[in-house]
């Protein structure tokens, strides 16, 4: 599913460096991304999704050479193709729960929202346990249903590779496992591919693999 | 685009109270003007179309435009008075036919306007409902008057005491409202119309008591003769005119110098204007002569004298406005970069992004115009009732 070579990233006026000479990520592989704080884990993931370009190298997703695209070929192939999920779940608090959900295909003409779209975000949300939310402001959930919702807004799309950001870095432990129960039976039903920076050493066994960035040369960072 | 005007919707009404600071900013700043503009534009209207329509107007010499706005808007400053001679004076000239006016009381914050007949057929007044002014002691009463004080013929309306502290002074005299005049949109509606000669009772030059020869209280009777009987203070004066009592009711002295505030002289034509106003220019002549329009477009000037620093104000503040709107929407965008970061990690285009904040800004405007064109029609519709509440009293 994911293909690195040679990759070489630096960030503008900054002595962070990220060189990542090979990872490859399998169809279906739960992954998870270990590594100090700074070690540039965030930056790979924004780097598979095509928000930052590396300086050599090359990243393919499904076959498709990510950093080769454009800058509209990118963000369509993200938001066709690629789900995030993000550590403070970055709802929209003016938006509903369901609203919220359906954002992806409101902000781009790559998608379309149609009643079957509807039908989906809504029994994503009955599978999610979060269907009677789907009314309320995010503001009225739970940190455990906003992750949920969040989640819901990352499968929507119905994407090949998930990218979770420290996705249960603000749920309690009794969330963190339901919350990846339902992650690991959502991406199966779906066939989709995890890679998920975490800081939770507790949960790596439930990961098919681990990457230690601590293997990647990254002048600056911080042990965890 | 409905995507892009619906999340920004759900913005808009999330952040109310944002929302409706901005949204009352930007109306009044915008209606402001507007409204200003439309009260102006239907003052002078107000102004000139009756002072257009005023050839000329006769009082004591003095300020003109309180002459002016007295005797055709029945502004509260009284001009000096004049006596009936005047009218009597421009009647002999066979040049114009005078119309006087006494408009000095009040009834219940209304003015009580004196005068004939003449007055109704000049100005064009019509009769909407009840009949026009007979009898001594009566009545008719503009449109506003019979509304606001839930007036019709039959009802009574009572003079005010020129102040409530001149217990020597006149007593109000109750009337009997006989006719209410239809709606002319002018200051009439806001009058209580009466003959000349209640005017002057009303002013106490007039009055009606039980006949002194008949009375048999002698401590009324301050002295009787074969041909005259004097009377005190003890001696009730009627404060209504009724069928009973007209009779009784009369006036001491001579009526050519009974008080007028104003003569309108409506010419036979402009020769014979041109001549009148010539006799009035001379420096002994007692009175002055004013010709309304000129007084009014030399008052309008000064208001839109007044307007153009107003317009500067209302620029200043507007531009103070738009920076402060300006500010706030900036301010905004820095607290919503991290919502911004993360639709755009999602998938959404730079072009979006600018869409959904212009749509919010689009709403917000869109609303404000709308409240705004609502406040400026309202000003049209009701500029009439406006300009004079605010500007004519």
């Amino acid at each position: 599913m994911i293909q690195i070579q040679g990759l070489e990233f630096g960030y503008p006026h900054s002595d962070f460096h990220l060189s990542v000479p090979s990872l490859r990520i399998a169809v279906r592989e739960r992954v998870a991304v270990i590594g100090p704080s700074g070690s540039g884990k965030t930056t790979l993931l924004n780097l598979i999704a095509g928000i930052f370009v590396p300086s050599s190298g090359e990243i393919s997703v499904d076959r498709v050479q990510v950093n080769a695209l454009g800058d509209a070929g990118r963000r369509d192939f993200r938001i066709t193709n690629i789900g995030f999920v993000f550590q403070d779940f970055e709802l929209l608090d003016y938006l509903s729960v369901l609203d919220n959900i359906l954002h992806p295909y409101r902000i781009t003409r790559a998608l379309k929202l149609d009643t079957e779209v509807r039908g989906r975000a809504v029994a994503l949300a009955e599978q999610m346990g979060i269907a009677k939310y789907l009314k309320r402001r995010p503001d009225e959930l739970s940190q455990g249903e906003k992750q949920r919702a969040a989640i819901c807004r990352a499968l929507l799309t119905r994407p090949k590779l998930v990218l979770a950001d420290e996705a249960t870095g603000n749920l309690d432990p009794e969330n963190k496992t339901h919350i990846l129960d339902l992650l690991f039976a959502s991406l199966a039903e779906r066939d989709a591919t995890l890679l998920a920076v975490t800081h939770d050493h507790d949960l790596l066994t439930r990961f098919d693999r681990v990457v230690d960035f601590r293997q990647f040369r990254t002048p600056g960072a911080a042990d965890d | 685009m409905i995507d892009s005007l619906y999340i920004g919707w759900q913005y808009v009404t999330h952040n109310k109270a944002k929302a409706a600071t901005l949204i009352a900013c930007i109306t009044l700043i915008a209606a402001l003007p507007l409204a200003l503009e439309s009260l102006l534009d239907e003052s002078e209207r107000q102004l000139t179309s009756r002072a257009q329509s005023t050839p000329l107007v006769i009082g004591a010499k003095g300020s003109a435009l309180d002459l002016v706005m007295n005797t055709l808007y029945f502004d509260d400053e009284v001009p000096e008075l004049i006596s009936m001679a005047a009218a009597e004076q421009v009647m002999a000239s066979e040049l114009a036919m005078p119309v006087p006016v006494y408009a000095r009381h009040q009834a219940r914050a209304f003015p009580i306007v004196g005068t004939t007949l003449d007055y109704f057929e000049f100005r064009q007044l019509r009769i909407a409902q009840g009949r026009p002014l007979a009898l001594l002691g009566e009545c008719v009463i503009g449109a506003a008057v019979a509304r606001e004080l839930g007036l019709e013929p039959g009802d009574s309306l009572v003079s005010s005491p020129e102040t409530v502290f001149d217990l020597a002074g006149v007593y109000p005299l109750k009337m009997k409202v006989v006719g209410v005049l239809r709606k002319s949109h002018t200051s009439d509606d806001l009058a209580v119309f009466v003959d000349l000669k209640t005017a002057w009772v009303i002013e106490g030059l007039g009055h009606g008591h039980d006949d002194v020869t008949k009375i048999k209280d002698r401590s009324v009777i301050l002295d009787r003769t074969s041909d005259n009987v004097v009377a005190n203070a003890k001696l009730v004066q009627f404060n209504e005119i009724t069928e009973v009592n007209i009779g009784s009711f009369h006036f001491h002295g001579d009526p050519a110098i009974y008080p007028v505030t104003a003569v309108i002289a409506l010419p036979n034509d402009e020769k014979s204007g041109t001549i009148l106003r010539g006799r009035y220019l001379t420096k002994d002549a007692n009175y002055q002569i004013a010709e309304p329009d000129d007084v009014i477009d030399g008052l309008l000037e000064n208001i839109f004298r007044i307007k153009n620093v107003l317009d500067a104000v209302i620029a200043v503040v507007g531009f103070a406005t738009v920076l402060a709107i300006i500010l706030v929407f900036s301010l905004s965008l820095r607290l919503r970069q991290r919502e911004i970061s993360t639709i755009f990690k999602l998938g959404c285009s730079r072009m979006t992004i600018a869409r959904l904040l212009a749509s919010e800004i689009a709403i917000i405007v869109l609303i404000s115009g709308t409240l705004c064109a609502t406040v400026v029609w309202l000003t049209n519709v009701y500029s009439n009732d406006l300009v004079r509440a605010l500007f004519m009293g």
